[in-house]
């Protein structure tokens, strides 16, 4: 049995299990929150119309493989897919606009190949880092945020490099 | 900033479609994008919803409250120099655990909570306090322990196991969150000399 197949269901048993323990009302309860998730999906629609629009010319034009070209020269050493660079390039800077190409990734290439997974871990284990700085330093009188930016990039590059490295240790070195 | 860089995609895409002779799929591209966005929102939203309802059933039954209490002493490793009964360091664990459990609406209201609490107790001038800093390039990384958004849209593209990126992930996440924090304290020393 592998752990990420038990992972989900264990964790929806126990939450399930230790609500009705608790007597929530998990009728009511899980229809507020699946409500209120809804709301925020469709709220994200104007702006992924936007940025699917963006997106969906520049990929079609046929800029997106001339940037990555040029970039993959620098990657391809360190073993990242270039399929995976422009979402490693708008990664920290749109959530949305990432999510419209980790989709055309999936839809290109298959989730369960090489670059179909390393853009999964890639898009799992970061944030939208430019836009979360500003937020948090945004609600605060300091003017300031010194080493915040540099900081969290530092996070981003680790998992740039560390995505296809274990994308590879879990999946097999001769995938691609 | 993403409005300059839409800017610079689509005359981009123009300027570079008119030299490459692919207008053609550009067009397209116009035509199709807002399907395109419909799609992606219609697998987003089914998944988004469960989790939701999934973890509001967790927030009510104190999982999220107990969560909270069990981080706050290993927090305190992290943020230092935090009074005793700090009002901020309750609110990072809040914040922190409603990240954990991929709960987005709830996280980003009580970091900003959090930010605030420790502006009042460590009453900076202009600048920025460690704790602060370290406070935002947390939420700057993700700490989700399920993936569900990505795993959704794998399931949407025909994935075999579309979980099976759980542990890279989870690995992924916490060697960068890891690295970001370490980052944080190395430049603190750095800048102090």
């Amino acid at each position: 049995m592998n752990l990420s197949v038990i992972a989900v269901p264990l964790i929806i048993s126990l939450i399930f299990a230790w609500g009705l323990y608790k007597r929530v009302n998990i009728l009511d309860t899980f229809i507020e929150g699946a409500g209120e998730n809804l709301k925020t999906a469709v709220s994200l629609l104007p702006t992924l119309a936007l940025l699917m629009l963006g997106v969906g010319m520049f990929r079609a034009s046929g800029a997106l493989d001339a940037l990555t070209g040029l970039l993959s020269r620098f990657t391809d050493a360190i073993g990242f897919p270039r399929e995976c660079l422009p979402l490693a390039l708008l990664r920290p800077v749109s959530g949305s606009g990432a999510l419209a190409i980790l989709k055309n990734i999936l839809d290109e290439n298959g989730p369960d190949s090489f670059a179909g997974r390393v853009a999964s871990v890639l898009m799992g284990s970061t944030e939208t880092t430019f836009y979360t700085i500003a937020v948090y330093f945004g609600a605060t009188r300091v003017k300031k945020s010194r080493h915040a930016l540099p900081a969290a990039l530092t996070g981003d590059i680790t998992a740039f490099l560390l995505s296809s490295l274990l994308v590879r240790l879990f999946f097999g070195f001769t995938a691609r | 900033m993403i409005g300059y860089l839409l800017f610079f995609m689509i005359l981009g895409s123009f300027a570079y479609s008119m030299w490459a002779g692919t207008s053609a799929e550009v067009s397209a591209a116009v035509i199709s994008s807002g399907a395109d966005a419909v799609s992606l929102v219609l697998t987003l939203a089914g998944s988004m919803a469960v989790w939701g309802g999934v973890m509001k059933i967790a927030e009510r039954s104190g999982l999220t409250e107990a969560l909270t209490r069990v981080m706050q002493p290993l927090l305190r490793l992290i943020f230092r120099g935090l009074k005793k009964e700090s009002e901020a360091l309750r609110s990072i664990a809040m914040n922190l655990s409603a990240n954990l459990m991929g709960l987005g609406n709830a996280a980003t209201p009580l970091g900003i909570e959090a930010m605030r609490a420790l502006e009042r107790e460590e009453n900076p001038r202009d600048a920025a306090t460690p704790n602060m800093i370290k406070l935002a390039v947390m939420n700057a990384c993700s700490a989700e322990v399920i993936p569900a958004t990505v795993a959704a849209l794998r399931a949407d593209a025909g994935s075999r196991a579309p979980m099976e990126i759980l542990p890279c992930v989870l690995l992924v996440s916490f060697a960068s969150l890891a690295a970001a924090l370490a980052a944080a304290e190395l430049f603190d020393l750095w800048r102090k000399e």
